[in-house]
């Protein structure tokens, strides 16, 4: 099943994680206390130019010096530290959550490479090679607070209360296949992307075949972590603008795109036709973050739930309208969105 | 040095109780098998090819028919086919021909590999209540679109679209000649795709010109002896295709003998009347990679760029470098054709022992072109050996854009592989050109066989996917997720990129 809620304000004025405990907690009944996670961005003000690299480590022995080894080789550390946690009685600590804000040089591969591309080959990296550490978030600014357990036991885990920003996504999760594995929860982030999704995605096996033939790589085991993947490479590297973008991974329907006006319709076939292995199917919601914003998404006949309201220079996004209200109780404006089109909620 | 005859392959009898003496054994079998004498019709069994022409035609259901009545002591090593190949050439001195695919009892690596359904954690979607999207592009795609934002806020496509071929199911009819077959069986499987909004192939024989009407749905073939070629025939058709190889025979010509080539088969192939087609083993202008580019891009010229240009060939072992090499020249489409692909004729070596299974070979071009870069900017279209639309839905989760059928569309014709088709006699008016029984296919009643085929295999794709929950065929392309190995060694599945059955996601 699965329960997600988000919020972003558009002003950029800080909420802190109190409400958002409390929303997602609301929709315990959509989860099974395996797995939740909180994502807020705005988080780390005073490094807001270095990558908040987030690791999990299953033990503080080889793992760690290996993943800073391969930090040192590719940039530069400017302060990091253990992620703080304080124990709950229904939640056990099987990794330790590590933060480091990282400059990487774009030098240090020796090929033409962006600051991102060094990110992502650390990522790589570190997922793929070594054993025991788990990077689970790279982006400026964004905090990412997951683990297996109960909405209200993984907020008070790691005391989001504690934490500041203008968007918070968050999940509460029914997990099937990577039962109880801290990497499975959500929300999942790369770079300035992060994703919480409920649903499978039953394309995942063309989807991920498109983004290796694009150099990415897969390592989260999981369906969740295309849509990040299928987010930058069309946002960043092809540049489409967001309601594009989106509207590749949701298209309308051939009958649709038929009867349109005729530029439309064009245009609409060149996107299909181009983006056709990104385009994704199964039933899911998805909302996904940027530092410019939020955009929820749900499959093109909409067999997950999504609703969004506005109250002020608030978005809310959500899988039930209980939980918005236990944040907003007198919203200006609730709604269903319409399946396969996206609510865009983007910073002024 | 005669060695007697071998032992008759089938044995015909008629029911004389049920008999009725209405000759029509006797009309239907062109390879003399029935005559009559008296109140009896007589039986030459050894005249039989397994056609079940009769059969299909007695009123009475009189007619039997014993496959291998005598069979030879038995031997694990030396089959029958093994000793009467030997017979043959013992004889003849010559090359041994067949028709149609692969006849080898190799495993069927389809058959061992099964796809999957959603229970539970996802719901399947109902074809009847939710839109199922089967419609198919076959061409270049770009890389990645560029837009344009004018100062009003509208957007602009700045990337432009190379044509392409807007199929509405993922099945598109193979390329058989006219000349290999008869002007009615062209005819009947040109309306049928047409109807079902898809495309066929011409084959190496030119268009003749009562198929035009058809022509938005033909895909014309450059072979090696560009048999019919003209700029008119290129213009006509909604595609080119350069024939390169072929699965039933990588790596030689064809032949079609003078007796085939009447007055309608020699104009349209532009060549005089009973003279031996004979189709060079290469294309006398291709000897590399570059020369086909060459020819690839010489066709757009001429065309003006408004035809995609599909390369077609064998599935051999090399072929994912192969395809990869023709995905950079140009072409808009690879179609690869495997080693159960059929024929008119064939060497029995090649048709048996030459090249690599399509779904082998799909699994490997698709993953050479991913790891290139440019799987997505080329159409990739499967053929050889595609026998229910459990194959097609196979192939495409395995990564072919869409399928080409030879065989199966011309058994929806009547034909019942009897292999034969070199022959010339085809008693099912399909691989003959003599008019009494060509005129057994009437289009006019024949084309629905072919379209209620192509829309009964897509209306199973539709509950297959749905069962999957998957809406659109792109999502299913190369969703190799969604297919697990039953059976199938180890070496098989890292080549297929499928992992087996009870394996975790």
């Amino acid at each position: 099943m699965c329960g997600i809620i988000s919020v972003i304000d558009r002003k950029k004025n800080p909420m802190d994680g109190t409400a958002i405990r409390e929303a997602l907690s609301i929709m315990d009944e959509r989860g099974n206390g395996e797995g939740a996670g909180y994502a807020v961005y705005g988080a780390f003000p005073e490094f807001a130019d270095y990558y908040a690299i987030h690791v999990f480590y299953d033990d503080l022995i080889g793992p760690k010096t290996a993943v800073e080894e391969e930090l040192d080789k590719v940039g530069t550390v400017k302060h990091d530290e253990e992620i703080p946690t304080f124990e709950q009685p229904n939640l056990k600590k099987r990794h330790i959550p590590w933060r480091y804000f990282f400059k990487p040089n774009v030098t240090a591969l020796g090929t033409t490479a962006s600051e991102e591309d060094i990110l992502v080959y650390l990522m790589k990296k570190v997922n793929t090679t070594i054993p025991g550490a788990l990077i689970y978030s790279t982006g400026k600014n964004i905090a990412i607070f997951k683990a297996a357990g109960w909405p209200e036991d993984v907020a008070d885990f790691y005391r989001i209360q504690d934490y500041e920003g203008y968007i918070w996504l968050s999940h509460n999760r029914y997990p099937t296949n990577t039962a109880g594995w801290w990497g499975g929860a959500h929300p999942f982030n790369l770079l300035d992307w992060s994703v919480v999704h409920n649903g499978e995605i039953t394309s995942y096996g063309t989807n991920k075949r498109y983004l290796e033939s694009f150099g990415y790589v897969c390592t989260m085991h999981t369906d969740t972590e295309v849509v990040a993947y299928l987010t930058d490479l069309l946002q960043r590297q092809h540049k489409l603008p967001e309601e594009l973008a989106f509207k590749a991974l949701t298209p309308p329907f051939w009958d649709e795109i038929d009867i349109m006006p005729e530029k439309e319709r064009e245009f609409n076939t060149a996107l299909r036709m181009t983006y056709s292995p990104a385009m994704m199917n199964g039933p899911f919601a998805i909302v996904v973050a940027s530092s410019e914003g939020i955009a929820g998404i749900t499959d093109r006949i909409k067999l997950r739930p999504l609703v969004a309201a506005e109250k002020g220079d608030r978005l809310y996004l959500s899988s039930e309208e209980a939980a918005i209200r236990v944040m907003e109780p007198a919203p200006d404006r609730i709604w269903m969105p319409r399946a396969g089109e996206p609510v865009i909620g983007r910073v002024y | 040095m005669p060695i007697g005859s071998v032992p008759p392959k089938y044995k015909v009898e008629i029911d004389r109780d049920l008999c009725m003496l209405c000759e029509r054994c006797i009309e239907n079998c062109p390879y003399g098998t029935f005559r009559r004498e008296g109140n009896k019709i007589l039986i030459f069994s050894r005249a039989c090819t397994g056609c079940h022409r009769c059969i299909a035609m007695c009123p009475r259901d009189a007619i039997s028919l014993q496959e291998k009545p005598i069979d030879y002591r038995s031997h694990p090593v030396w089959s029958r086919e093994a000793r009467e190949a030997i017979y043959n050439q013992a004889q003849t001195g010559k090359i041994v021909l067949t028709g149609m695919g692969n006849a080898l009892n190799v495993p069927q690596i389809f058959d061992r590999l099964l796809l999957d359904a959603c229970q539970v954690t996802n719901p399947s979607i109902d074809p009847l209540r939710e839109p199922m999207e089967l419609r198919t592009y076959i061409g270049k795609k770009p890389r990645k679109l560029t837009i344009d934002k004018t100062p009003e806020g509208d957007i602009d496509l700045v990337t432009k679209l190379a044509p392409n071929l807007k199929c509405g199911t993922p099945i598109m009819i193979a390329h058989m000649s006219y000349g290999a077959i008869s002007l009615n069986a062209q005819l009947s499987l040109a309306r049928g795709a047409a109807e079902e909004k898809t495309f066929m192939g011409t084959g190496e024989g030119g268009l003749h010109q009562s198929l035009y009407p058809y022509q938005d749905n033909m895909i014309v073939q450059i072979a090696s002896g560009r048999f019919g070629v003209d700029i008119d025939y290129l213009e006509r058709g909604a595609a080119i295709e350069i024939k390169i190889g072929q699965g039933a025979k990588p790596g030689i010509g064809g032949h079609l003998p003078g007796e085939k080539v009447d007055e309608g088969v020699s104009k349209t192939r532009m060549i005089p009347p009973h003279s031996d087609a004979i189709s060079p083993a290469p294309h006398h202008d291709i000897y590399s990679i570059e020369d086909l580019s060459q020819l690839v891009r010489s066709l757009k010229e001429a065309t003006e760029w408004k035809k995609p240009v599909f390369v077609k060939i064998a599935a051999v072992h090399n072929v994912a470098a192969i395809a990869a090499g023709i995905a950079r020249s140009s072409a808009d489409a690879v179609v690869i054709d495997g080693f159960r692909g059929g024929t008119g004729t064939a060497p029995r070596v090649f048709r048996d022992h030459v090249g690599i299974p399509i779904e082998a070979a799909i699994a490997a071009v698709d993953a050479k072109l991913n790891e290139q870069g440019i799987r997505n900017e080329v159409s990739v279209i499967a053929s050889g050996g595609i026998r229910d639309s459990a194959d097609v839905t196979k192939a495409i989760a395995l990564g072919a854009d869409s399928v080409y059928i030879g065989t199966a569309a011309l058994v929806s014709l009547g034909c019942r592989v009897c292999g034969s088709c070199y022959r010339g006699l085809c008693p099912w008016g399909i691989a003959t050109q003599r008019e009494d029984l060509t005129a057994r296919i009437d289009p006019d009643i024949m084309y629905k066989n072919v379209s209620n085929l192509i829309h009964g295999w897509t209306l199973e794709i539709s509950e297959l996917m749905g069962a999957a929950g998957i809406n659109s065929i792109e999502s299913l392309r190369g969703n190799r997720d969604r297919l697990r190995g039953y059976m199938l060694d180890e070496n098989i599945l890292s080549v297929l990129d499928v992992k087996t059955v009870g394996a975790d996601v």
